[in-house]
């Protein structure tokens, strides 16, 4: 589904993904850990073709992704993304934000695309607030729309850039809730994250990231639980027992 | 000046100054018109991206906002015809008072479009919008709410600045006061009138300018 290839990107001096290599295979949930500035959200943020990249390649169901050629926009159509963020559009109501890009990126009629985003919201648990503008919703509430918005394309996979970090503690629950169904359901998910007890229960597979490389990978219960590099055992340390 | 005085005086200098009134009027309409399609443009092509395109508008925008509305006017309506363009005096105010509007409508345009937060930019990208659609669905709505103030202000200047017109014979509401003035002497009377009629003029639009602040500025 997913084909990261000894991918490269430099910001000026700075090599923010060194040769590295990623795949999601249909179905799978993969989460990508590490510490701030690794990379993780560079990476996605190329496979949505926000960034360019200049060495290696990154493919979605076969095809190249270059945020320059025309293609691009079919393929960001099959793998969406939410931000950390949210990154609502402001102007626009809840089911507003849904319809945006069926209506105006998919070419879908307003009827059909506003029925789709009823549901959709319904099952992100925000029934009755269509209505509402994005400074009237609870930042989990915001967050959760953006989970509507991107499932609206009807995509293939969906990218998660850190979408619990700008939340309040107490909403991070619902956001993960919302999550983890989606993934149950058997949707494709790339998700950089924090959280550790999310990885460990949905994630098929946990990729460790440092300095835009891939220190160590592998099924949740042997990365979390019982990793191998020395880097690995240092960040996880320090983020399931921060006072140690 | 007594008010009996003043009244009779009103009522007989009135029709001519309400035909300046209109003429006032249309020419702060049409140049309206042009300084904010063209401001528009100057905007588009300064935040582009491409140099090519932000040259030229910024070169161009500095130019006219460093020479005054009244040295653009002389030139336009003086100047061009020797280079074969003829203008009739309300086309040359138009012109003038448009393209002069147009650098100071391009900034406040620009800078609300690079105050659209850029993350729904980037939201709007990344559900495959075309960048067209990014621009008419995402970043002129949120631009708008953001530049109407600062575009109201432009707007009630220019009406002002309209009076600046004269100069080239376009017999606008000042022209026309200064007809009546040098013809009858009664200054204060005339330029009293002249200057509540642009309060007429001016007060409704500072009340619609805040009207849409309200409406628009709400969230």
């Amino acid at each position: 589904m997913i084909e990261i290839d000894r991918l490269e990107k430099s910001f000026g001096t700075n090599r923010v993904l060194d040769g590295i290599s990623l795949t999601v295979r249909q179905g799978q949930v993969v989460c990508v850990i590490g510490p701030s500035g690794s990379g993780k959200s560079t990476l996605l943020r190329c496979v949505n073709g926000l960034e360019s990249y200049e060495g290696g390649e990154v493919r979605v169901s076969g095809r190249r992704v270059d945020r320059r050629s025309p293609e691009i926009r079919a393929i960001r159509r099959e793998v969406t993304m939410v931000f950390q963020r949210f990154n609502l559009f402001a102007h626009r109501t809840a089911l507003e934000n849904v319809t945006e890009g069926p209506i105006y990126a998919a070419g879908e009629s307003r009827a059909s695309a506003e029925a789709h985003a009823r549901e959709l919201l319904a099952q992100v648990g925000l029934t009755g607030k269509e209505a509402a503008y994005p400074s009237q919703l609870s930042g989990g509430q915001q967050q959760r729309v953006a989970i509507a918005r991107a499932l609206a394309m009807r995509p293939k996979a969906v990218l998660f850039d850190e979408p619990t970090s700008a939340l309040d503690p107490e909403l991070v629950g619902e956001v993960l809730t919302v999550m983890r169904d989606l993934a149950r359901q058997g949707m494709t998910m790339a998700v950089v994250t924090h959280e550790m007890g999310f990885a460990r229960e949905v994630a098929d597979h946990v990729v460790f990231m440092d300095r835009g490389r891939v220190v160590e990978e592998g099924p949740p219960a042997e990365l979390l639980t019982a990793p191998r590099e020395p880097r690995t055992q240092d960040f996880l340390r320090r983020v399931l027992r921060p006072l140690e | 000046m007594s008010w009996a005085g003043f009244l009779r005086d009103g009522q007989q200098f009135l029709p001519i100054l309400l035909q300046g009134v209109w003429v006032t009027i249309a020419v702060t309409l049409c140049a309206l018109a042009l300084a904010t399609a063209l401001g528009v443009v100057w905007a588009l092509m300064r935040t582009s991206g491409k140099r090519w395109l932000e040259w030229p508008a910024m070169i161009f925008t500095n130019v006219i906002r460093g020479i005054p509305i009244l040295v653009q006017l002389f030139y336009i309506y003086f100047v061009l015809p020797e280079l074969g363009v003829d203008l009739n005096a309300f086309q040359a105010g138009v012109i003038g008072l448009g393209i002069a509007y147009s650098a100071y409508m391009g900034e406040v345009f620009r800078a609300g479009i690079l105050a659209v937060d850029s993350g729904s930019i980037e939201a709007a990208e990344s559900l495959g919008m075309s960048r067209a659609r990014v621009l008419s669905r995402v970043v002129l709505p949120q631009a708008v709410r953001i530049v109407l103030p600062p575009y109201g202000n432009n707007l009630i200047m220019l009406l002002k600045d309209s009076s600046q017109a004269s100069v080239i014979t376009v017999a606008e509401l000042s022209t026309q006061a200064r007809l009546i003035a040098s013809s009858t002497f009664k200054n204060q009377e005339v330029w009293t009138l002249a200057a509540l009629l642009y309060l007429c003029l001016s007060i409704p639009l500072i009340l619609l300018v805040a009207w849409l602040e309200r409406r628009f500025g709400r969230r």
